[in-house]
């Protein structure tokens, strides 16, 4: 894998997470108690080898820039490589959305680096995978572009994902960006793998042309051009693309079979350390399927929720099906259901709040209720 | 190498032998305590708070772990370009080596590291101890009082007086006398083996002490003694505060459930002087929905299936269906088994706890201690009192789970 890149591409935003998008970029979203989205495809590409990463931003990158820094926690300090952080540029190009703009700004970097091969991946999937086999499948196929996809049991919300149509031998022969009537279950998981000689191809070729967007564009445009190929993957995958999605993904932790897949199997989730003491529970606290981050002082009630670092919930508090952010703090005698508390809120005494499971209700950052 | 106004040297070569199977494989500082620590994150966190940079460890008993532990240091934010974390072994020189004989003189032994930072002021720590202490304030102590050594001292109860460094001062507190372990004491201001001193001073009875072949060459009972008898200038520094040496197995248990209190009196809580550990990167902890926890520290990528109560787990302790855990404190990556019941017991890292098996009796209040990497298999019964090692499990019925050439 030293001859591997990653670059994630965090210029994407999803309008339908409302609140919690509000004062950061997708990857930078918390969740599962301690981490935020791009944790879990760093550590892929860390755990798999990968020792240089670039990350295209767009707006609101301060939240991620806090979270990465330098990349110490993911063992990204390196003399050699390590991690970038690709900043947006002023709009040069003229160009209305699209991420090509943002590849194309960054060109030095990817021509630059020593490696022949890059792994692409979007912002806001949730897997772990060890991307060597993927990386092997590609150069064993002889593909010119592999994208990871996954085979949905349910395939009404085709209209979330890009669907791939895949033939016998394992080529894509067409591909759908959200589309409402497709009826395959495939779907793209955001992660190519090319060599960059490719991209560095597809990315003039959009430039040039005055097309903006790498996989409309780049790929679909370029289907019979060069060869498509899928890799599948089985294990567990959401994509965090609304509220409701986000609920489901971090109530998903609470199945043991996902918690152990996801944080374990193919290798460790990294994130930003807090030096967090241990969670305390007292003796008068009823905690119950719960996922629970260090630093939390519990004395009330906790049913079905997850806790991030630091949360306090104080004597006669009652907690159900909520995800509580971190330094959060819920006051003595408050009833919270299905709500979602972003970061530093306050619930002060006797409270009452309750959303439905199909509708969460969200507290935006530092809040005071 | 610029110039640095104080660098601190940590003594972490102990072994705490009475500390017995725990630091079979292990130096006292390397000891886990408080659920997630290891007892020299106290001292290092200390020197970081402090805003001391520049620290040796002086190691010499069992140091794998501590080395790789400590790292360069960055885990407590001493990874610095200039000074920053040194692990300071003993060495050959050109007229031989030899061990660190004691205290002394292992700070001693290491003049010339001292020397290359050419400091005022050289503190003299212990990595045996739990404590939070701000040591930046007892240098604006020393300086005020203009003093050549400053101690800290801390009061313990007079009952206990025996046991401690007794330090006998005047109104000023300038101390007067020292007394180690009185029966009659005088005072009950106890050393807390955290000292500062002027280094061109004693580097010189350091160097005096090496040629006194009587020495036992022991900050207590030889450097601070002479330096009394020569009427330097010596304060007691007071001060107030959770200050524990866990040195036996009962005290290292004990300390462990004061946390456990509602508000113990060392906070680990405050975000203004946070208590710094090596991460072990694991998932938040999950608790099931037929767990019970009351009273409990639980640490990351722990699972809890069964009961716990008035104790703490350590990062990675799976505890089972129908089990119950009662006033014990499990060490990282324990893993327990369905329907095991223990009772005040401590279970070091990486042991195996079968189903049904039993670990010390309901009404017994004696403290059981499991080493580190046994195997407790399924239905055994281990008394209350007991303490399960290398060497005996056998006659317990137990197994280890040390590959054979580990053995010894």
């Amino acid at each position: 894998m030293k001859d591997v890149m990653g670059i994630i591409n965090d210029t994407t935003s999803e309008e339908s997470l409302k609140g919690i998008t509000y004062n950061r970029s997708l990857a930078a979203v918390p969740t599962g108690g301690r981490y935020r989205l791009i944790d879990f495809i760093l550590s892929n590409m860390v755990n798999s080898g990968i020792r240089n990463v670039g990350v295209l931003t767009q707006n609101n990158y301060g939240s991620l820039m806090d979270h990465v820094r330098t990349g110490y926690e993911w063992d990204l300090v390196r003399k050699k490589d390590g991690l970038y952080i690709l900043p947006p540029k002023y709009n040069n190009l003229g160009m209305q959305g699209g991420d090509i703009q943002y590849y194309y700004n960054h060109l030095d970097y990817i021509q630059s680096s020593s490696q022949n091969y890059v792994v692409i991946s979007g912002n806001n999937l949730v897997f772990n995978l060890d991307l060597r086999k993927i990386v092997e499948k590609h150069k064993e196929s002889k593909a010119d572009i592999t994208i990871l996809y996954k085979e949905m049991e349910n395939i009404s919300d085709n209209h979330r994902y890009t669907m791939l149509d895949i033939n016998q031998e394992g080529r894509i022969t067409d591909m759908a960006v959200n589309t409402k009537r497709h009826k395959g279950n495939k779907t793209s998981m955001e992660l190519y793998v090319m060599e960059k000689e490719i991209l560095l191809d597809l990315i003039d070729g959009c430039i040039s042309r005055g097309y903006c967007d790498l996989v409309k564009d780049g790929f679909i445009k370029n289907i019979d051009k060069y060869k498509l190929y899928g890799y599948r993957y089985d294990g567990y995958l959401e994509k965090i693309d609304s509220i409701q999605s986000y609920y489901k993904h971090n109530m998903d932790l609470l199945n043991t079979n996902i918690w152990n897949e996801l944080f374990f199997q193919s290798g460790l989730v990294h994130t930003k350390v807090k030096d967090e003491p241990p969670a305390k529970y007292m003796e008068h606290s009823t905690v119950k399927n719960a996922m629970v981050a260090n630093g939390c002082v519990i004395e009330g009630s906790v049913e079905n929720s997850i806790l991030f670092r630091g949360v306090k919930v104080h004597k006669g508090a009652v907690i159900k099906n909520c995800i509580i952010m971190q330094k959060s703090e819920i006051k003595e005698g408050a009833f919270i259901e299905n709500v979602i508390i972003d970061k530093e809120v306050c619930i002060t005494a006797g409270k009452r709040l309750k959303g439905e499971i199909s509708y969460p209700i969200v507290i935006e950052k530092k809040a005071i209720i | 190498m610029s110039r640095k106004e104080c660098i601190a040297m940590l003594l972490a070569g102990g072994q705490g032998s009475r500390l017995g199977i725990l630091t079979k494989k292990l130096a006292k500082p390397a000891v886990p305590f408080g659920g997630k620590y290891r007892i020299i994150d106290f001292t290092l966190s200390n020197c970081s708070n402090s805003g001391i940079d520049t620290v040796g460890v002086l190691t010499q008993y069992q140091p794998l772990v501590l080395n790789s532990y400590i790292g360069i240091g960055s885990h407590w934010n001493l990874d610095r370009k200039n000074g920053g974390v040194t692990v300071l072994p003993p060495y050959v020189r050109d007229k031989g080596g030899e061990w660190y004989k004691g205290t002394a003189n292992a700070v001693y032994q290491n003049i010339d590291f001292i020397d290359q930072y050419n400091p005022e002021y050289v503190l003299v720590v212990s990595g045996d101890h739990i404590y939070k202490m701000d040591y930046s304030l007892m240098m604006d102590y020393h300086k005020e009082k203009n003093a050549d050594v400053t101690i800290a001292v801390i009061e313990v109860p007079w009952e206990e007086t025996f046991r401690f460094g007794i330090m006998n001062t005047n109104e000023e507190c300038a101390i007067e006398e020292f007394e180690e372990k009185p029966v009659n004491a005088k005072n009950n201001l106890a050393s807390m083996g955290v000292y500062i001193f002027n280094w061109e001073k004693l580097r010189s009875y350091l160097i005096e002490d090496e040629n006194d072949f009587e020495s036992s060459h022991d900050f207590g009972k030889n450097i601070i003694p002479k330096m009394l008898h020569d009427q330097q200038k010596m304060f007691a520094y007071p001060f107030k505060g959770y200050w524990k040496d866990v040195g036996t197995l009962d005290s290292l248990w004990e300390a462990n459930m004061d946390l456990l209190s509602d508000n113990p009196e060392l906070n680990l809580y405050d975000n203004k002087w946070k208590v710094y550990s090596v991460n072990p990167t694991q998932p938040p902890q999950y608790i099931a929905p037929e767990a019970v926890i009351s009273k409990a520290l639980v640490n990351e990528g722990c699972q809890v299936f069964g009961e716990v109560k008035n104790s703490m787990l350590f990062p990675g302790v799976y505890v089972g269906e129908g089990s119950v855990i009662e006033d014990s404190v499990i060490m990282p990556n324990v893993k327990i088994g369905k329907n095991v019941y223990i009772k005040k017991a401590i279970i070091a890292e990486e042991t195996l706890l079968e189903d049904c098996c039993q670990i010390g009796q309901k009404d017994n209040t004696g403290l059981t201690v499991i080493a580190e990497k046994m195997k407790i298999p399924q239905g055994v019964l281990i008394k209350s009192n007991s303490v399960i090692s290398l060497e005996n499990y056998q006659e317990f019925g137990c197994e280890t789970r040390l590959a054979n050439n580990e053995e010894e």
